[in-house]
Order: C-alpha cells, then sequence, then structure tokens
C-alpha cells in the first residue's frame, strides 16, 4: 500500500512538471466547450439557393418572395439557364437550385396544378436533405396561402404543432455541452493514460522499475488513478463552464453524474492501459487510441442520433462505452432523471469496465 | 578460495534465428570485481537481464547467492543492484526526487544507506535539484548508480557504464567500483573496451554468445605465448596495409602510435626489419613487447 502512494506522489510530481499535459489538461475543456458549444449546431442556416424564375410572372414573384424571408436560405443572383446553375453547383456556390418554369402562372390559373423544380447539392447529405425538406414547407405554406386568398376550398392536412421538453429553446449548447464532456474524460482516460505508461517503456524507465520490488498491481494502480483525478477535475470545470457560459440548469442529481463518471472513468482507463499493452511507442499508443476514440465519437450518439443508425449499428453501440455516458449525462443533467433510470446504464458501464480491463491486464501479464 | 556467489550453469538465449546465449557457464566469487568483455552484439546485455531477472533463459540454470534467477526473482529483487546500458532514470525529476522515490520503492530512505552512496553522491549533490535530463553523461551515470545501490544491494551488475562518458568521468566510475568492492559488494561490469579488463580481478570474453575465456587480466597475458612486435614508420598506414599482405605476420593492429604485430615464428628485430623493407618496402622501428590484455583479445578474435 505504502508503495502505492510513493508512485502516486511521483506521478502526480511527473504530471505537475509537464507543461504541455497540465496546459492541455485545463484549457482543452474551456476551448472545446465554448467553440464547440458555440458552433456545433444542427440546425442549418445559410443553404445558398440560385432561383431559375422563368415564368417572371407574379406568382413567381410571390414564391420567391417567400424564399427570401426565410430565416435558412441565402440567395443567389438570379441565373437565367438551368446549365447555369448546375455550373454554380459545380463550383460549389449554389446548394440548392430551384427552378419555376415558363406557365407556371397561366397552368395554376386555370386551375390546373403546376410544378416546380428542386436540385441539391447531395455531397453534404444533411444539407441537401434539410433544404428540400425546408424549400417544399416554403412552396407547401405558399400554395396554403394562396387558396385561401382565392377563397377556395383546402384541405389543409392536420395541423403539426410541436414544443421541446427539456430544451424548450432548442438551445444546441445545452444538448452539446454534456456530450462534450464526455469527450474530454474520454480523452484523458484513453489517450494521456496509455501515453503515460507507454512513455516508461519509450525512456528505458521500466526496466529499472523492473527490477524493484514493485508489484504489477501496484504499478497500474498507480500510473492509473492520477488520471481517475484529473479526469473528475475535468468534469467538474466542465460543468462550471456549462453552468456560467451556457446557463444550463442542471435538473438531476450530481451525484448520479460523479457516480457513473467513476465508472465510466475506470473502464476508459482500462482501454488506456489496454492500448498501452499493445504498443512500444507513444506515438504507436497515440494511432491506436485515435483509432478506438473515432469510431467511439462517430458511435456515440454525440453528433448522429443513435436511433438513426442502421440497427446493425445500434446493436454495435451497445459496446460503446460513450455512448452509455453521453446518455446518462443528458438524462440526467438536462432531464432530470434518476437513480432508476438509468440503472440499465450502470450495469453496462460496470460490464464494460470489467471486460476492458481484464482484457487490459491480461495482455499486460502476456506481454511485460 | 573464496566462495561461489554466482552460479550460472549451461545458459541458452535466443531470439528467433540469433542465438544470443550459447550454453554459458561461469562462476562469480564473492566480492569479486567481475568484468564481461566483448564487441557490441556479443550478449553481454541478455546475459545480464536474465541475471537481473528481467528476461527469462531458455534452458539452463543460474543462481545468485543460491537463489535461481528463474525461482526466486522477487527475493532476487531485492538485493540486486543493476544500472542498464542507457540512462533510465526519470528525467523530469530531479537528482533528489529520483534517488528518493528508488530509495521508497525498496522500503528505504537515503539517509538509511547514505554510508554506502557518499562518495558517489557528494558529486552531484550541489545539483541536486537540477532535473536528471539535464545532467551530463558523466553525473548521469554516478545518479544511476546511487539510484542502485540505495537499497544496499549485494550484487552490482553494471551493463557498460562507461560507454558514452568522458575519459575523466571513466576513470571516476572505475575507482568507485574498486571501493564498492572494497565494502564487499560483487561486481559484474560489462564492457566493450579491453583496456578496461585490467581493471578487473577476473574477466570472461564473450563472443557471438560463447565465452571463449576466463581468467585474471595478467594470467591471460602471461599465457600469451605468441611472438608479438611493436612497430611504427613515417606513414604507420601504409605499413599496416603492406604487414596484413606479408605471410609470416599473422595480424596486425593500429594500437595508438604503435602498430601490434604477431608473427608465425619468432624472429629477430633486424630479420624482421629487413623483411618488412623487402616485402612492403618501408623501413619500420621494430621492437619486441609484452602482451597488454588487448593483444589477448584481438588474438582470441581472430580464432
Amino acid at each position: 500500500m505504502r508503495t502505492i502512494l510513493f508512485i502516486l506522489q511521483k506521478e502526480f510530481l511527473q504530471i505537475i512538471r509537464n507543461k504541455l499535459i497540465l496546459g492541455m489538461l485545463f484549457l482543452m475543456p474551456v476551448v472545446q466547450l465554448i467553440i464547440l458549444g458555440h458552433a456545433a449546431d444542427y440546425e442549418i442556416r445559410h443553404i445558398n439557393l440560385l432561383i431559375l424564375d422563368q415564368d417572371h410572372s407574379t406568382v413567381s414573384g410571390d414564391l420567391v418572395h417567400h424564399f427570401k424571408a426565410s430565416k435558412y436560405f441565402d440567395l443567389l443572383p438570379a441565373a437565367n439557364k438551368y446549365e447555369e446553375g448546375l455550373e454554380q453547383m459545380q463550383r460549389g456556390e449554389a446548394d440548392i437550385i430551384l427552378e419555376i418554369p415558363l406557365g407556371l402562372e397561366r397552368e395554376l390559373n386555370r386551375g390546373e396544378s403546376a410544378e416546380v423544380h428542386l436540385t441539391a447539392d447531395a455531397i453534404n447529405g444533411v444539407k441537401a436533405g434539410l433544404g428540400t425538406k425546408y424549400a417544399s414547407r416554403i412552396i407547401y405554406d405558399y400554395n396554403v396561402e394562396r387558396g385561401r386568398a382565392a377563397g377556395g376550398q383546402i384541405i389543409t392536412p392536420i395541423d403539426l404543432r410541436y414544443s421541446n421538453w427539456y430544451n424548450p429553446k432548442m438551445n444546441y449548447a445545452t444538448f452539446m455541452v454534456p456530450g462534450i464532456l464526455v469527450l474530454l474524460l474520454t480523452l484523458v482516460g484513453a489517450f494521456l493514460a496509455s501515453i503515460n505508461i507507454v512513455r516508461e517503456k519509450e525512456m528505458g524507465t521500466i526496466e529499472q522499475l523492473n527490477v524493484t520490488p514493485i508489484k504489477k498491481y501496484q504499478f497500474i494502480i498507480g500510473k492509473l488513478f492520477p488520471f481517475l483525478v484529473i479526469g473528475l477535475m475535468e468534469l467538474t470545470i466542465g460543468l462550471v463552464i456549462g453552468k456560467l457560459i451556457f446557463h444550463i440548469q442542471y435538473q438531476g442529481s450530481l451525484v448520479i453524474v460523479y457516480s457513473f463518471a467513476v465508472l465510466y472513468l475506470i473502464a476508459v482507463l482500462g482501454l488506456g492501459l489496454l492500448i498501452s499493452t499493445l504498443s512500444d511507442t507513444q506515438q504507436q499508443a497515440m494511432f491506436i487510441a485515435w483509432f478506438f476514440l473515432v469510431v467511439f465519437i462517430l458511435m456515440g450518439g454525440l453528433f448522429t442520433p443513435i436511433d438513426s443508425m442502421p440497427l446493425w449499428a445500434q446493436k454495435l453501440t451497445l459496446l460503446n462505452p460513450i455512448r452509455y455516458f453521453i446518455e446518462v449525462v443528458r438524462m440526467v443533467l438536462l432531464k432530470g432523471s434518476n437513480w432508476m433510470d438509468v440503472r440499465w446504464h450502470f450495469r453496462s458501464i460496470f460490464i464494460a469496465g470489467l471486460i476492458l480491463n481484464g482484457l487490459a491486464v491480461w495482455n499486460y501479464r502476456k506481454t511485460a | 578460495m573464496q566462495k561461489t556467489f554466482v552460479r550460472i550453469e549451461n545458459l541458452t538465449k535466443r531470439y528467433g534465428e540469433v542465438e544470443a546465449l550459447r550454453d554459458i557457464s561461469l562462476d562469480i566469487k564473492q566480492g569479486e570485481l567481475f568484468g564481461i568483455i566483448g564487441p557490441d552484439g556479443a550478449g553481454k546485455t541478455t546475459l545480464m537481464r536474465i541475471l537481473v531477472t528481467l528476461i527469462l533463459p531458455d534452458s539452463g540454470e543460474a543462481a545468485i547467492n543460491g537463489r535461481e534467477v528463474v525461482k526466486d526473482w522477487k527475493y532476487l529483487r531485492k538485493h540486486i543492484g543493476y544500472m542498464p546500458g542507457t540512462f533510465s532514470l526519470y528525467e523530469d525529476l530531479t537528482i533528489e526526487e529520483n534517488l528518493h522515490f528508488f530509495a521508497t520503492i525498496f522500503g528505504t530512505t537515503k539517509e538509511e544507506n547514505y554510508d554506502l552512496i557518499k562518495e558517489i553522491y557528494e558529486h552531484i549533490e550541489p545539483f541536486k535539484d537540477r532535473k536528471a535530463g539535464q545532467l551530463s553523461g558523466g553525473m548521469k551515470q554516478k545518479l544511476a548508480l546511487s539510484c542502485a545501490l540505495i537499497h544496499r544491494p549485494d550484487f552490482l551488475v553494471l551493463d557498460e557504464p562507461t560507454t558514452g562518458i568522458d575519459a575523466v568521468s571513466r576513470v571516476e566510475l572505475w575507482e568507485m567500483l574498486g571501493k564498492l568492492k572494497d565494502e564487499g559488494l560483487t561486481i559484474l561490469v560489462s564492457t566493450p573496451y579491453m583496456d578496461e579488463a585490467e581493471l578487473c580481478d577476473r574477466v570472461a570474453f564473450l563472443q557471438d554468445g560463447v565465452i571463449t575465456e576466463v581468467n585474471a587480466p595478467d594470467t591471460i597475458k602471461k599465457e600469451f605465448d605468441q611472438p608479438l612486435y611493436a612497430m611504427n614508420s613515417k606513414d604507420n598506414y601504409e605499413l599496416l596495409m603492406g604487414l596484413r599482405k606479408m605471410d609470416m605476420v599473422r595480424s596486425a593492429f593500429l594500437f595508438g602510435e604503435n602498430i601490434h604485430v604477431v608473427t608465425n615464428h619468432s624472429y629477430g628485430e633486424e630479420e624482421l626489419q629487413k623483411a618488412v623493407l623487402e616485402e612492403a618496402g618501408i623501413r619500420a622501428n621494430i621492437r619486441p613487447i609484452h602482451a597488454g590484455i588487448e593483444d589477448c583479445f584481438m588474438s582470441r578474435m581472430m580464432d
């Protein structure tokens, strides 16, 4: 036991002395939260719309006006030919082309149905999808308005009204900040811890340690524990920033969040240890850590909702520790979920921790 | 006769295709300063790493003070001091912090064993708040030695301690080893420098994983039975090339200002001088000499 204390003393001394790591530890949460919290936004605005009005009628003018009034679209100077529009799209200037064919007004006035044509640049799938949706909505609204004005019979579909619970103003920072907190903790656990262990290998200091009576478990605990502490510090910094800068009201119990964070960090530190047993240099450790992190982050439900993944991918996310933490943090902090609501998450992260640490220790015994 | 402290029997270790150690057997006596001399890649480090319980041999046995290195590693790690070939202390910790750390994990304190490291540590104590990474090669070596000694080991193993440090530090280091030996410590030291062999009680010559000779340096020198001459001329390089072409010359190596030449028979100086003038066309100064330790090893390597 005393040996562990001495190792811990040494580890903290080294961490404190490493200006880069120390700086990162405190700058990372501040910069990431503030930048990502403000910039990351799922709402798509500033869609560059090119309108090809070949009708030049009152009706087409009205329709164009509706698009101008929308907050989602930025109108490009009008073009005359469809080919011209496509060229602009090719250059990446236009995201969506709205083509209003000649005779729109005439056909509508005759009571016939008329068509407009939307072309979207689907390189950015989200922008194209949401853009055409917004555009359809504007055209639909215009239709309804025209019908009403004409006093004609409109079959109004079910009027849809919605409200956003738990995040009434659809504040994306509220949504993002908890997710980014999770990424920070993961970075500390998987990245820093594994690099720290591999450093001993790379510098050759492990050689000197191995001829001392230090036991492997003492070494492992001595190496991982500081990062558990640092991880919890990061979490605290992040929560304070969320409160002070983003004015997020934390609904649930912070005890649940911290308890889960401890279990989560143990699991991620297990991953870090596993990575360190697989690599001999810090560079290798970085690459392996990157591989895991990118997969975990993209499949973690922060950027893409897990519910919209294909079924096999949804199943796969059950293995992803990030997923559970993001859910717990959002549920507890934003929704005020209690222990019973997140008991399934606790069980899962506990099992993940057992598996990851088991693998790491097994592999560690084999190699060292 | 002193009792055997380290017993090595038929030790073998291979790395894939390479046989790093082939059937090595060796005894080191208690209180001995024992040297392993050999070129790079001879297997010196492998042998030492087996002795300090860092790696396992493929076959054979080794025991230190009656304790098997494979079975009793736990005991041995508390009683061995090891200084690896590359500096392996924490460069971001200070001299004092390094020493403190290694003392504590051995369950001791710097003060408790200070008498053993005093002479070494005194050299670096004025810089005790300096980080280990900022020390010179010689100072790093002294710190590493202090850390290897802080738990008062019975057996000290040093892997090429003089490689890469300056001449003054080399001399100092050997002086310290001599003093530690006087304290009763058994010391095993490896070196690629043949001249350092003379500073050991006994040396083993290790080449390609095989020990070709174990003896006291003086005995090795006495046993050298080949005719040996020192030669020099205005252009030693030309002379060396010429000598190596001659039939009567077994080997010729440059040692400082002279070329040491082993011939196939004993010759008179004039006889030899004439032959060199005729065959190599060079006028050389020639005198017979007694073999130094380096001559012995060079001739071993030729066999």
